[in-house]
């Protein structure tokens, strides 16, 4: 069989993968070991070209489990000998096993990777279009690596240091091992203390209570003028369906130096009802223009026949309209929830007592040199975790209500 | 004589119809008037006054009250002395009134003419006391036998005030001032750039970014809609947390990951300061620049937490076109990136340029990203932090918002020229 331009991309990107896994899997040693590993880059690309030569050089019939397992084991013979014996770039004889098991590890996901890319597809020549989909497939398996590294890696960070403790830290920041033997009560040990010394639970009571109570109330305003724009007929009507928006354009930073000036006169600034005035101004805009454009999705004839049955327009909206809008109704209040949940300017300028502070303005107060890291982290995780819990469970609807709203508007 | 067509102007129906919509919209409209339209009005007001922060709180009457001159035995003469004052340096108050109870022990003789006296009631109408205005009101008075065996002291009773304090907020002071300052300054016109660079690559970046990450949350995989809540993730997560974690994260310091990571790495020789450097000379090809290193880092926060913003919506426009038009390009041998250029990319260029055009005013408006990672240091400082900071770090209230207004005004004109641009709908 004659090699073809598919048996040299696959070279490359066996070179490609080779680098890229022998790369990962080296750094995740380091951060479960925190022993100092050298990533040898170049080391697994060339390994990962000879196993890529291996792998492709059969067509893909051929290319069985023993076969791909061959290929790993010259990759891993390959990384060894051109390391000098150092395949995580530290001597065997320390954490001979781990070293072992990392490095088998890198082999076969390396392998694999190869594997997937050009599965298929024969040592020969092929059509432009054919080479198009082993190029992509390289690219969609590297950006999915990569995106999740890149998304990862700071809530990875958050979590890790919220569990470390300073001087830890600061004598190897890569060293991200656990010990577990140390018991729950130690490894939480900044959380306890957060809620014990630092009024978390207050803070967190306070964040729910204002973001629950603008849900309550944006709904409360967003639904019925929803109902209006979409449904009745009067003058401007065109007009402010189309304007509403606008208003979610406008900067908050320009709106906080006036509501600075006036709630501080009127004494309303440090107090939670001052948020709770100015929050549901922002998010009534928008969940009106979700809604609005939702209920025109719902058949106007169900509610007509509502009114023909001799129920008048309020009822209507309450008995017809609103259940129907559930999926809707949820999402806006997700969606509101998550601004109020993590809204930090109003809160930073607004709240000075303690007591009433919010999460996002309890975080921005340990945000000093004086406290250590692991509570700041131990803070930013107790303030993430609700929110993203929350919208994970109602992901889908979410997802629908958003882009329902705003695209089909 | 009765008019022929059809009739003009609403009909009873219509009318109880528009009725109940106002009705319906009149809250939404009252808040959204009394928190955003009205501080918009309210900002330009300021704008034009010389206010600052510590003018908030609001003018007072203070007052120390002492007993002058030896007594010894009955008949001994005093006075009695009220040093008054305007507390505040800036604002004026009006229409004074002082009230006080003297000691009845105390005979007057005689008494400042704008005072009256009740039994052992004082009552001193003062009038007007511009800024920083101090005076003494003095009341002569002698001693009775009772004060000689039982002194009383004057200071038991306190003068009570009523007066009206003006408001520097409404007072008929205007300036100019805050406008001339903004535009002299010398880092007017690198903040605008900065704005500008910052607004501009921001969007774009997340736009592409999440473009790509829409192409690959389309594949069928297992464990994708797991990968599609962790990619939405950094857009959820509050703001506080997330730049929080960067900061610790991007650290020069020791403890920082990324510059221990790339020193283990042999990338580095020494830590960067990504957060705290302002450029780095780049020569390239015998062209040396400077290549922001904080503002870009800043820009790569900004994408990394609104790329799912994009990702979402184009993800959905995509599943929304159907399969057909790929099917019949593959019978046509277009190949994959063939069928990317001329059928995606047509399709979502709609979604794309709605999404432009939100995502470029929203990253313009953006504040607490900047605030958090870097206070606006090191040549980030955007338009919105200047606005934090006169306002609240430089405590010039009417600066930060002459700042607010030039934001407001560069935003309309955003907003015209791309509403007059913008494709007419289909997103």
């Amino acid at each position: 069989m004659r090699l073809g331009n598919v048996f040299y991309l696959s070279l490359l990107f066996g070179a490609c993968w080779g680098a890229i896994v022998t790369l990962l899997g080296t750094l995740l040693a380091l951060f479960i070991s925190g022993e100092p590993f050298q990533p040898k880059v170049s080391a697994g690309a060339l390994a990962g070209f000879v196993s890529a030569g291996v792998l492709t050089f059969v067509p893909p019939v051929k290319r069985q489990i023993g076969w791909v397992a061959l290929s790993a084991l010259i990759f891993l013979v390959v990384l060894t000998i051109a390391t000098g014996v150092q395949p995580l770039g530290q001597p065997l004889t320390h954490f001979a096993i781990g070293q072992l098991i990392f490095s088998v590890m890198i082999s076969f996901f390396s392998v694999h990777a190869v594997h997937l890319t050009v599965r298929g597809f024969g040592p020969d020549r092929e059509k432009r279009y054919n080479l198009e989909v082993i190029g992509l497939r390289f690219l969609k398996g590297f950006g999915l690596v990569a995106f999740t590294i890149a998304v990862a890696l700071p809530f990875f960070i958050m979590v890790m240091m919220s569990l470390k403790n300073q001087q830890l830290l600061l004598s190897n920041p890569l060293d991200f091992s656990l010990d577990i033997g140390q018991g729950a009560a130690a490894l939480f040990r900044s959380y306890v203390e957060l809620f014990t010394e630092y009024h978390f639970g207050s803070y967190l009571l306070n964040s729910a209570f204002v973001s629950v109570a603008t849900v309550a109330i944006t709904l409360f305003f967003a639904v019925p003028g929803a109902y209006a724009v979409a449904r009745l007929k009067f003058p401007g009507q065109a007009f402010l369906s189309r304007s509403i928006l606008l208003i979610y354009m406008v900067p908050m930073i320009v709106l906080v130096i006036p509501l600075y000036a006036i709630f501080s006169q009127l004494g309303m600034r440090n107090t939670l009802w001052g948020l709770l005035l100015v929050y549901p101004a922002t998010t009534i805009p928008v969940a009106l223009y979700m809604l609005q454009g939702y209920f025109r999705g719902i058949p106007a004839e169900l509610e007509e026949a509502g009114l023909m049955d001799g129920l008048n327009r309020l009822s209507v909206i309450i008995k017809i309209t609103l259940p129907l809008a559930l999926p809707a109704l949820a999402s806006v209040a997700l969606y509101v929830f998550m601004i109020a949940w993590n809204e930090f300017l109003f809160a930073f300028m607004f709240l000075d007592n303690v007591d009433i502070y919010t999460l996002s303005r309890g975080i921005a107060e340990l945000n000093n040199a004086e406290v250590p890291r692991q509570h700041l982290m131990a803070g930013a995780v107790i303030a993430t975790v609700p929110v993203l819990a929350l919208f994970l469970w109602f992901e889908r609807f979410l997802v629908a209500g958003l882009t329902a709203g705003s695209v089909k508007g | 004589m009765t008019s022929s067509g059809p009739p003009k102007g609403l009909g009873p129906l219509a009318k109880r119809e528009m009725r109940f919509a106002y009705l319906l919209l009149l809250p939404t409209f009252a808040i959204v008037l009394s928190v955003v339209l009205f501080p918009l009005i309210a900002n330009l007001w300021i704008s034009f006054k010389p206010v600052t922060l510590g003018d908030l709180r609001a003018p007072s009457m203070l007052v120390n009250e002492r007993l002058m001159g030896d007594i010894v035995a009955e008949g001994d003469k005093a006075t009695l002395r009220y040093r008054v004052r305007n507390s505040s340096r800036k604002g004026d108050i009006a229409d004074v009134t002082m009230t006080d109870t003297l000691p009845a022990s105390l005979n007057v003789l005689s008494f400042d003419e704008r005072c009256t006296i009740d039994g052992t009631a004082l009552t001193c109408v003062l009038g007007d006391y511009e800024a920083r205005k101090r005076e003494d009101i003095l009341i002569e008075v002698a001693a009775t036998e009772a004060f000689i065996s039982t002194p009383e002291n004057v200071k038991s009773s306190k003068p009570v005030f009523e007066f009206v304090p003006e408001n520097v907020l409404t007072n008929n002071d205007f300036t100019l001032d805050n406008f001339r300052q903004l535009f002299k300054a010398s880092d007017f016109w690198p903040v605008l750039w900065a704005s500008l660079y910052y607004t501009i690559a921001g969007t774009v970046g997340a736009l592409i970014v999440g473009l790509f990450a829409a192409q690959l949350m389309n594949l069928a995989f297992r464990g994708r809609s797991f990968l599609r809540g962790l990619f939405l993730s950094p857009y959820v997560a509050p703001v506080i947390a997330v730049a929080l974690a960067w900061v610790l994260l991007l650290d020069p310091g020791p403890g920082g990951t990324l510059n221990a990571l790339l020193m283990q790495l042999g990338v580095v020789e020494g830590p960067i300061n990504f957060l705290g450097r302002r450029d780095i000379e780049i020569s390239l090809m015998g062209l040396s620049f400077k290549f922001p290193v904080a503002l870009t880092v800043v820009i790569i926060f900004e994408i990394w937490r609104y790329f799912p913003l994009a990702m979402l919506f184009i993800l959905a426009r995509m599943q929304s076109v159907s399969t057909d038009i790929y099917e019949a390009a593959e019978i046509d041998g277009a190949t994959p990136l063939q069928q990317f250029r001329f059928i995606s990319l047509p399709q979502l260029a709609g979604i794309m340029a709605v999404l432009f055009l939100l995502r470029f005013i929203w990253t313009f408006n953006k504040f607490d990203d900047i605030f958090l990672l870097t206070g606006g240091a090191a040549g980030t400082r955007t338009l919105t932090v200047n606005v934090y900071e006169q306002a609240f770090a430089v405590s010039n209230l009417g600066a930060g918002a002459a700042v607010a207004v030039v934001v407001f005004i560069i935003l309309l004109m955003f907003s015209v020229i791309f509403f007059k641009f913008s494709p007419e709908d289909d997103a």
